[in-house]
């Protein structure tokens, strides 16, 4: 009991703290932007190549440039050419907390934007497009899923895919042996070393790791998608300044063609560490995403046929 | 902080299924103890056995034991775990390599526990060579006096008696293992830790997941040490040990 009436103090104390005053012209994020002079941009360290590490140990990545524009956007605003800018190494277990207890204000790595995540957090404009599919080893014939029956199949353990294979497997009545990863280089490992035949993931991310790997013609991508998930930049929720802000400035980037541009920069043309062409071309959706710029959950793309 | 709070996420029905996320937190609890007891009567049994070679006349006996305990000592857990599940079947010969990583039944559960059990018995074994060497020296020249052979005067008056001075640090190995089992998530064994991260992805709901699992690893841990201190008060030698009470 005692424990249960101090988490209600805690959260009543953290809800006053944040409750917007009587501001007019900024509130939320901005304000606390305004009042403490720096700005933190929550980043990947191996969202390859969203958002991830170069050999200086600098984030760097095509979701770091597409914050950039936001800050500087920011700057703008609130005519602070100064604006400190920090960068909080997150992970997908703590993103979601860092956001909304104020740790970081804009998170840049490759989150999927999601209705569960909506109760949290706000998302602003979809500015990539992942398929969720398989990679296999070429040498293996598989091409489709329902080749998997009985099959292990690898994917990483806390991640949105493990409920699609589930989902799948109840629709088509396949058996699958899932295989976890801790995190997708281990996956990626379980399929390298034959514990598995696939390896269900996001297609960037496949694209990335067979990129890297040792002998990239090994693999393959393979299979129908599984879903369509928008990935977005991540804001805090009941923020609708700032949200507009960030929408902003993307579909400004959107309409004078620049986030064409930097797409080709990071997925079409050799980028460092290792100067590895992803070969990934601009999918169907985000070419109309461009056109039509939207904030729509995954929920919205993959209605229940 | 706008954290949305729902204590109610226990009992809804997971994404693209049928069970509740409590029932996933559950099954998750039982690998824990699974996997947990399993390596534990591992430990214990290799432990003993080792420790008490340390102190053994053969010098050679000693000195292998003594080297069975630096190597898995000085190797972190997490390491170990993939160097039993990564590395060790692609030493095997073709055929069996594919068996262990394919068809073998329950690979991660059985990978995860003969792990866990050989880096805690290196632990156990360092404690039982302690509890026997702390023993006076006319102990065992006693037993001998008696005309006990060397293995009587171990089984009927070092063991019991070096069983109860290290009882304390046995009890918080014990505790260990329990919360050490965490890190067999890394190789895919569903347990606690890799179920709290399921569900913290697929809810969204990550504070009171990790509350929930921070209080099982807890109880499990607490359950432990009250068990390990009823068999520490049964087995008290009256006059012997700090006799408390």
């Amino acid at each position: 009991m005692k424990l249960r009436s101090g988490l209600v103090l805690c959260t009543l104390v953290a809800f006053l703290a944040t409750t917007p005053g009587f501001a007019e012209e900024l509130s939320g994020t901005l304000k606390k932007v305004k009042e403490t002079g720096s700005i933190t941009m929550g980043i990947r360290e191996s969202s390859y190549p969203l958002s991830y590490l170069d050999d200086k140990q600098q984030p760097i990545g095509y979701h770091i440039d597409v914050c950039n524009r936001i800050v500087s956007a920011v700057k703008d605003q609130l005519k602070m050419p100064g604006l400190k800018v920090q960068q909080q190494p997150v992970t997908s277990q703590n993103r979601i907390p860092l956001v909304t207890n104020g740790t970081v204000d804009l998170e840049c790595g490759s989150t999927t934007n999601n209705e569960a995540r909506q109760k949290q957090v706000s998302f602003a404009v979809t500015t990539f497009v992942t398929n969720v599919r398989m990679a296999v080893k070429k040498a293996s014939g598989i091409t489709g899923l329902g080749q998997l029956d009985g099959k292990p199949v690898a994917t990483t353990s806390g991640t949105t895919s493990v409920q699609l294979m589930r989902a799948h497997e109840k629709g088509k009545h396949i058996d699958f042996k899932e295989v976890y990863g801790k995190d997708h280089a281990d996956s990626f490992l379980l399929l390298e070393t034959d514990r598995a035949v696939a390896f269900v993931m996001d297609d960037n991310l496949l694209a990335g790791l067979i990129a890297t790997s040792k002998k990239p013609s090994d693999y393959a991508l393979v299979g129908e998608v599984l879903n369509v998930e928008p990935i977005a930049v991540m804001v805090r929720k009941d923020d609708p300044q700032f949200k507009k802000l960030a929408d902003d400035a993307i579909k400004g980037m959107m309409k004078s063609g620049e986030l064409e541009k930097l797409y080709r920069k990071w997925f079409l043309s050799p980028i460092p560490p290792k100067n590895v062409n992803m070969n990934f071309p601009m999918s169907e959706k985000l070419k109309e995403l461009i056109k039509n710029p939207s904030d729509a959950p995954a929920e919205a793309y993959n209605k229940k046929k | 902080m706008n954290y949305h709070w729902n204590w109610g996420i226990f009992l809804e029905r997971i994404k693209g299924g049928e069970e509740t996320y409590l029932s996933w937190i559950l099954t998750g609890f039982g690998w824990t103890v699974s996997v947990s007891l399993c390596s534990w009567a591992i430990a214990l049994l290799l432990g003993f056995l080792v420790g008490t070679l340390r102190t053994a006349p053969n010098r050679w006996v000693a000195r292998l034991c003594n080297a069975y305990v630096e190597l898995f000592r000085n190797i972190p857990l997490l390491v170990q775990m993939f160097l039993w599940f990564f590395v060790v079947p692609e030493l095997l010969p073709r055929g069996l390599s594919m068996w262990v990583k394919r068809d073998m039944p329950a690979k991660e559960f059985a990978t995860a526990t003969v792990c866990l059990g050989l880096f805690t018995s290196a632990r156990i074994a360092e404690q039982v060579r302690a509890g026997i060497q702390s023993l006076p020296r006319g102990q065992r020249y006693a037993g001998l006096a008696m005309g006990f052979t060397l293995p009587q005067t171990y089984r009927y008056v070092l063991l019991p008696m070096a069983f109860r001075i290290i009882l304390p640090p046995l009890t918080s190995e014990f505790m260990n293992v329990f919360k050490n089992s965490s890190v067999a998530f890394a190789i895919g064994v569903l347990e606690l830790t890799f179920q709290a991260r399921q569900m913290q992805e697929d809810s969204e709901q990550g504070i009171e997941t990790y509350l929930a699992v921070t209080l099982l690893y807890f109880i499990c841990a607490f359950i432990a040490h009250r068990g390990m201190s009823w068999i520490e008060k049964r087995t008290r030698v009256p006059g012997y040990i700090a006799a408390a009470k």
